[in-house]
């Protein structure tokens, strides 16, 4: 469904979620049918930079001058986009 | 008030209106329908609930009804609702949809919608909905999904259908939709006065589950099916909406607040309206919502249980639809003094399945409701 290289092609957060912050909840939410997630600091960090197409160098760059010194950064990044790709909370951008 | 702030009415469903032209006879609508709908709420009524609501943290909409398609303004208050940060469902029986509506409420913010079919071919469908709409529900589905919003469909099982579930399945996914809601038929309103008729067997509903996880199988990932479990076959309750007035916000259509769509049967509650009160008082304040919140109203065998946190007592409407008291465990669970009523009910749903059966089926219309209103004035006037 949602085949596409991670380390090659450009992704950005499908368009099908609303992404927003949620002031009664004090923190980030993705909505879709009839649910929502809540999401953490670090996954809000990221899907934040990913409203517009990204990459995951792109990424990886911007978030660690954001966070700088932040151990583990690239391996806990990876591993959120692989799941947020599983889950279809992001989407390749094609040309 | 600590515990009052804890609680986020996180879900809003805004009942439009109760005209509706489909005439399910499992609705769970009152049997009381108001024959005019001059005392609906009006467009900026509904806009100050809205607004109200998303401060108080409601975030996921649903228009729902009776058929929200009736409202002339329903693309204003999408409008109004995507501008105050809702994510908007529209749960409709797609009667009044056109390719044009589709993309006007698409623009307009519409986060999805869900479809219901009440048969899965052209017959079954008139047949148990009252409306020929087989073809128009699907060229609904198939529009809606080409203009590339979310689509969910919805098909409530019971005693006259269940056997099409495979049917239905079939044609849901030769259609492309990614989600399906196989929904078990619950009591309330028009479904309680039907209930002899709507009540699956046990073997209907192995069957039907055993359908449903052949097809998840086959189709891997395809489609996303929900299966929602039948209350009386269970032999522990479900949460009450996820626990009373800890989620959920129903407001009807004449701005009556419920914590659930069927709480109106229960005697003695007032129902505060939008139109008095604010909603923020109406969910943390109101005797109502704070009735039968958490586990303090509890009486045995639940207050003693050790998984009353896990379904909170279950359902306070079944529990008094059966057991006569609100306050009572929903007597689904099989450590309520009052199983053997559900016991009795199901029971008498394991006779053969005759196809005449169908014919004993309450509609849901004005006019049925006017008769059940006057047969119930007569029988309490020969109670006297």
């Amino acid at each position: 469904m949602s085949e596409f290289s991670l380390e090659t092609v450009s992704f950005k957060l499908n368009p099908r979620y609303q992404f927003q912050w949620e002031e009664a909840q004090q923190c980030h939410v993705l909505l879709y049918p009839e649910g929502l997630v809540k999401l953490s600091d670090s996954a809000t960090a990221i899907l934040q930079r990913c409203q517009q197409p990204t990459t995951t160098s792109r990424l990886l760059d911007e978030l660690e001058k954001a966070f700088p010194g932040a151990k583990g950064l690239e391996d806990d990044v990876k591993e959120f986009l692989a799941d947020a790709q599983k889950q279809v909370w992001i989407v390749e951008v094609r040309d | 008030m600590e515990s009052a702030t804890t609680y986020i009415p996180m879900w809003l469903l805004a009942e439009l209106t109760f005209a509706c032209p489909v005439q399910c006879s499992y609705c769970s609508n009152p049997l009381e329908l108001s024959a005019s709908r001059k005392n609906e709420l009006s467009t900026e009524e509904w806009i100050r609930v809205m607004r109200q609501a998303r401060k108080l943290g409601a975030v996921q909409l649903g228009f729902s009804g009776g058929e929200p398609l009736v409202r002339t303004d329903l693309e204003v208050l999408v409008v109004e609702a995507k501008s105050l940060g809702y994510y908007i469902n529209l749960i409709t029986s797609s009667i009044g949809l056109t390719t044009e509506k589709i993309t006007t409420l698409k623009g307009a913010g519409l986060g999805h919608i869900q479809i219901s079919f009440q048969g899965s071919n052209r017959e079954s469908n008139k047949l148990l909905g009252g409306t020929d709409s087989f073809d128009h529900k699907v060229a609904m589905t198939k529009e809606v999904i080409k203009q590339e919003l979310p689509l969910g469909l919805n098909f409530v099982l019971h005693r006259q259908n269940m056997h099409q579930v495979k049917e239905f399945l079939t044609m849901a996914q030769s259609l492309g939709a990614e989600f399906v809601e196989l929904a078990n038929c619950q009591y309330y309103g028009w479904g309680l006065h039907n209930r002899e008729h709507l009540l699956p067997s046990q073997e209907q509903l192995i069957d039907a589950e055993r359908v449903t996880n052949e097809f998840r199988e086959q189709h891997k990932g395809d489609m996303d099916i929900f299966f929602v479990a039948p209350d009386y076959y269970d032999d522990r309750p479900k949460k009450c909406s996820n626990g009373w007035g800890s989620t959920f916000m129903t407001v009807n259509p004449e701005g009556e607040v419920l914590p659930c769509q069927a709480a109106k049967v229960i005697p003695g509650l007032e129902f505060p309206n939008v139109r008095d009160h604010e909603l923020a008082d109406i969910w943390h304040k109101s005797d109502l919502f704070n009735r039968f919140r958490g586990t303090d109203w509890m009486t045995e065998p639940c207050k003693s249980c050790p998984e009353k946190e896990i379904d909170l007592g279950g359902c306070r409407c079944q529990a008094l639809m059966l057991t006569g008291d609100a306050t009572n465990a929903d007597p689904v669970c099989s450590l309520s003094p009052h199983h053997d009523e559900v016991l009795r009910i199901t029971e008498k749903a394991q006779r053969p399945i005759q196809e005449e059966d169908i014919r004993e089926l309450v509609f849901r219309n004005p006019g049925n409701s006017k008769k059940i209103r006057a047969e119930k004035v007569l029988t309490s006037q020969a109670g006297k």
